[in-house]
């Protein structure tokens, strides 16, 4: 099949949804891949960079009509209108808030899959653009605060005096609000943060933030905050007041899907902030931004001296890199999709990850997909790992695997009930060692079986043991049967043992050359 | 164990070695504790040679504490069981230090199979000691009288295991070692008979458990150890050499169950705890072995390759064609020109002692700018991990060696792979041909690569599986016919 990289239609997007690196991983996977001409330059990818990496350069209307277009946000009608019907289109497109874009793809015949609809499974991490995109503009969301804020982050003392340090604010810890915590910290600056989950309070202080805590406690289960209700906002808004005004930086990162930011830093609270300070608010949008002065798209100086950074493209400010992430989540994303590595789309919709994006498959609409629970909860786990494989398959393997595990169970029990005490106790050393033996070589490196097994080969030469303890017997077919166990056992140990040595010696040569 | 002795009496050395034997439980602590640190350590590279040296430390410590125990023990004469003991030690240590010196790499699964039988044996004759010791007894007392029973029940199960580890381990080597054929016996009903086999000898034992002095146990027990015996022969003659590395691994296990069964009898913890560490750690390398074969242990143990004769021989008569041939001198020219290089050994590589030329010509050609990465099949070879062992005996790095799953996407990126003695490993049917006997069994995709060099003896005969290798015929695929050692030294001649 063939993919189409078109230039994306928004003259303020700097970014493309591939660049030569990920283009030459999508033809590994099959594909043949096309790009318009001129698509990566604000990004600082040349198509001739994407010509030597495979990739044929062609026109607008070719782009728009590959059987699989990706581009970064849902495009214009007028693009839309390039795209063939059942062509597939991966872009990121919103589909919690805009109501009408299912209906929109359906209408068209196409499969639409959402970027931004992602589950937050571990698993589907490595496709979330969302992800990717907000730790890009966590890191210039510190970078655009720094140049407005006009002193140095980091506290110096110098032969003319000192420089106190930066105090930054976050307020929010997901993957930006993580991001801008560790860069400004790594600039120097002292960091605190707020997050309404108080779970995150580990992450705040492994990148070298304290963690502010609020008086509101929640529990998340899709790896997202919730809104919260109105007594619970007046508590949190009073401790974003206070410690805005504690702050030099503030940085909010709160954006709930499908709906206008949550409000957190009021008019109120900014006309408290010190002069010179800076507000990053990452949640401003068409809809409203974190902070009520804030305007998307511009930096707002209010009269009391706090400028206000409504950047909303925080990430198309890093476009050769972001680029390269976004192109990365789509590889990813096929990886998952062309399972024989043979150019073929294959969406399968028992995989929630899969599903969990599908807008419109075939030009039917599929949203909203069912709902899918992150939560760490350990039996979930246990799902997600068990997922590659057929559902069916894994209830029935579960079950004989149960099967012999209690079979073992009843044999192990009624052995213990049955046998004399002090047999017993024997019985539940030797239970015990049998674990202890599986789990200590659970993790062997493949390359150390031989010796390993000549190691565990010496060791049960140790059956010596028993022979040795009949030698001394009176009756003389005893003492000579021992004699005989006691000479080949010993083979086994001194035998075994040195040509373990041996190997393991050879091996540890190899590793230093 | 203190009461017994003072009701036994013993001589007056033994009275200093008192205090001794309160704390032997101790020493069989410590000896146990050191065993696990050593299989623990043994599966990190860095850590191995101490995790040996644990084991080393474990083994005196336990032979140290049980010598002093079987000495005061002694009901004969200190002297003469220390000279037993002693030339015990001294010719067991003779032979085995010997061979474990004089071993080639290359033979390291006949030793490792053959030092499985000898476990086997000792677990025999240790199982017969017990019963002479203490057989069948009539006994009024209730609780006496069932842990009699369950003595003479586990002498029956330790001489049962011993012995089917002893002729497996001795067919093992045996094939191992090329002195009968690899291929797996199949005659019809095999399976029902090895079924009845285990029956009768579990009816033995029952009838073994109900006998009264050694009179009458002996009987059965020599019945059970006759059967038994040739269980473990019928077992492994039927396993396909492909298979051996399963088979290897698997009476590993077995030896360890005879030592924990011989550990039940002399109620001995010591016993039990190492041989169930020895067991079950080998049940899971097995596990892990069938797992690179994408085969139950089962299928394994019921029948090798082969038990699906008909269809084998329909597979190979379909992979047939034109193959074409390279000269070394055309090889070496191939991989001057190569980036990339992946080399993919098997058992082939371990008979023609290929594993020096093979490391000099990576040198070579590391020397020269080319990438060179060794994929190795988890079940190259004839036993886990064997080609890890030869390669790292020709000093290999071993940051160059890659497991299957590791390297098998990269292969498109490869100018060249040279296959050295590798066949079922690199079989594209394996995932094409639904029918094929090794179907499903994961592969090395050696044919997604530019070029590949296969060095092979010559075109007739086909691997373990008895599976024809359509790879030989593919159009990216060259045959180098001829000795791979020699082939190789030809090759690094002409660079």
């Amino acid at each position: 099949m063939r993919i189409g990289i078109p230039k994306e239609p928004y003259s303020s997007q700097t970014l493309v949804a591939g660049t030569p690196d990920t283009v030459t991983k999508l033809i590994k996977l099959g594909y043949e891949v096309c790009v318009e001409a001129g698509a990566g330059t604000k990004a600082n990818y040349f198509d001739d960079q994407y010509e030597a990496a495979g990739a044929q350069i062609v026109g607008k209307e070719e782009a728009w009509g590959a059987d699989i277009v990706t581009c970064l946000d849902t495009p214009t009608e007028a693009e839309l209108a390039l795209i063939k019907p059942g062509a597939t289109l991966l872009a990121r497109m919103n589909p919690f808030g805009n109501k009408e874009l299912p209906k929109m793809c359906a209408d068209m015949g196409i499969t639409a899959l959402a970027m931004d609809a992602v589950p937050r499974l571990s698993r589907a991490q490595s496709l979330d653009v969302r992800s990717s995109m907000m730790n890009v503009a966590g890191y210039r969301a510190v970078i655009e605060a720094a140049t407005e804020y006009g002193r140095l982050f980091t506290g110096q003392v110098t032969a003319a005096g000192k420089l106190p340090p930066a105090k930054v604010y976050v307020i929010g810890v997901g993957v930006a609000g993580l991001a801008a915590i560790g860069t400004a910290s790594s600039m120097g600056a002292v960091v605190s943060a707020t997050d309404v989950r108080p779970e995150v309070a580990d992450q705040v202080e492994s990148l070298g933030g304290t963690f502010v805590e609020i008086p509101v406690k929640q529990q998340s289960a899709d790896g997202y905050a919730k809104a919260l209700d109105e007594e619970q906002q007046k508590l949190t808004l009073a401790v974003y007041t206070e410690q805005a005004a504690k702050n030099d930086i503030v940085i909010t990162t709160a954006a709930v899907p499908g709906r206008p930011a949550p409000l957190l830093i009021t008019a109120e609270a900014v006309s408290h902030m010190k002069p010179g300070s800076v507000i990053v608010d990452m949640g401003a949008s068409e809809l409203g931004g974190n902070c009520e002065l804030s305007r998307v798209g511009e930096v707002v100086h209010t009269p009391n001296g706090v400028s206000i950074i409504g950047y909303n493209d925080l990430a198309g400010r890093l476009p050769a890199q972001a680029s390269q992430l976004y192109g990365q989540n789509i590889v990813n994303l096929l990886k998952l999709t062309t399972p024989q590595k043979d150019g073929c789309l294959v969406l399968n919709m028992d995989d929630e990850v899969q599903r969990g994006m599908t807008v419109t498959l075939d030009g039917q609409i599929m949203w909203p997909p069912p709902q899918v629970s992150v939560s760490a909860a350990p039996a979930q786990k246990a799902e997600e790992e068990a997922l590659p494989e057929k559902p069916s398959k894994t209830g029935t393997k579960a079950i004989r695997g149960l099967w012999w595990k209690i079979v073992l169970g009843i044999i192990a029990a009624v052995l213990i009930v049955m046998s004399p005490a002090s047999a017993a106790s024997h019985y539940i050393v030797f239970m015990l060692a049998c674990v202890v033996g599986f789990y200590v070589i659970t993790n062997v490196t493949h390359t150390l079986h031989t010796p390993l097994m000549s190691e565990t080969n010496a060791i049960s030469g140790i059956i010596i043991v028993g022979a040795i303890l009949q030698i001394g017997s009176d009756n003389p077919v005893i003492a000579a049967l021992s004699f005989v166990a006691m000479s080949i056992a010993a083979i086994n140990i001194f035998g075994g043992f040195r040509v373990t040595q041996r190997m393991l010696k050879m091996f540890e040569r190899s590793s230093e050359d | 164990m203190l009461e017994t002795l003072l009701n036994t009496g013993f001589d007056l050395s033994s009275d200093a070695l008192r205090p001794f034997l309160s704390i032997e439980n101790l020493y069989y602590l410590l000896a146990a504790f050191f065993f696990i640190l050593a299989l623990a350590s043994l599966s990190k590279q860095k850590t191995a040679l101490q995790g040996n040296a644990f084991g080393i430390a474990g083994m005196t410590l336990a032979l140290v504490a049980v010598i002093l125990v079987s000495i005061v023990k002694d009901t004969r004469g200190v002297i003469i069981t220390i000279v037993l003991m002693v030339a015990a030690l001294v010719i067991g240590a003779l032979y085995g230090l010997h061979k474990a010196k004089t071993v080639q790499m290359t033979e390291m699964p006949q030793l490792v199979a053959m030092l499985h039988s000898f476990v086997g044996a000792s677990a025999v004759l240790v199982g017969f000691n017990s019963f002479l010791e203490t057989p069948g007894l009539d006994l009024a007392d209730a609780t006496a009288a069932s842990e009699n029973a369950f003595h003479m029940g586990e002498v029956g199960l330790a001489v049962f295991i011993g012995a089917v580890t002893l002729t497996g381990s001795v067919i093992a080597y045996l094939k191992l070692a090329g002195k009968i054929s690899g291929k797996p016996l199949s005659f019809p009903g095999r399976n029902f008979i090895n079924l009845v086999l285990v029956l009768a000898i579990l009816a033995l034992i029952v009838w073994f458990v109900n006998t009264r002095g050694i009179e009458g146990g002996l009987l059965p027990l020599l019945l059970i150890t006759v059967l038994s015996l040739g269980l473990g022969l019928l077992l492994v003659l039927g396993i396909g050499g492909g298979d051996m590395p399963v088979v290897v691994s698997m009476l590993n296990s077995y030896s360890g169950w005879a030592a924990a069964m011989a550990g039940f009898t002399l109620g001995n913890d010591l016993l039990i705890i190492t041989g169930a560490l020895v067991g079950s750690s080998g049940a899971y390398l097995s596990y892990v072995m069938c797992k690179g074969m994408n085969r139950s242990l089962v299928s394994v143990i019921l029948g090798g390759f082969g038990g699906d004769a008909p269809k084998g021989a329909q597979t190979s008569s379909q992979a047939t064609g034109e193959h074409t041939e390279i000269t070394a001198s055309e090889v070496a020219e191939l991989l001057k020109n190569s980036k990339k290089v992946v080399i993919t050994p098997g058992y082939g590589m371990a008979v023609a002692q290929a594993q020096f030329p093979v490391a000099d010509l990576t040198r070579k050609l590391i020397g020269m700018g080319v990438d060179v990465k060794f994929g190795i099949h988890p079940v190259a070879g004839r036993m886990p991990g064997h080609m890890n062992v030869l390669l790292a005996e020709a000093k290999v790095p071993y940051d160059a060696v890659y497991e299957m799953d590791e390297i098998n996407d990269d292969f498109e990126d490869v100018d060249t792979v040279l296959v050295i003695g590798a066949n079922d490993t690199v079989n594209p049917s394996a995932l094409s041909e639904p029918n094929s006997p090794i179907a499903g069994m994961p592969v090395l995709r050696v044919w997604e690569a530019k070029q590949v060099i296969v060095f092979k003896r010559s075109m007739g005969n086909a691997g373990y599986s008895g599976v024809q290798n359509p790879l030989f015929f593919n159009e990216n695929t060259s045959m180098l016919l001829g000795d791979a050692k020699s082939s190789l030294e030809a090759i690094i001649a002409a660079l």
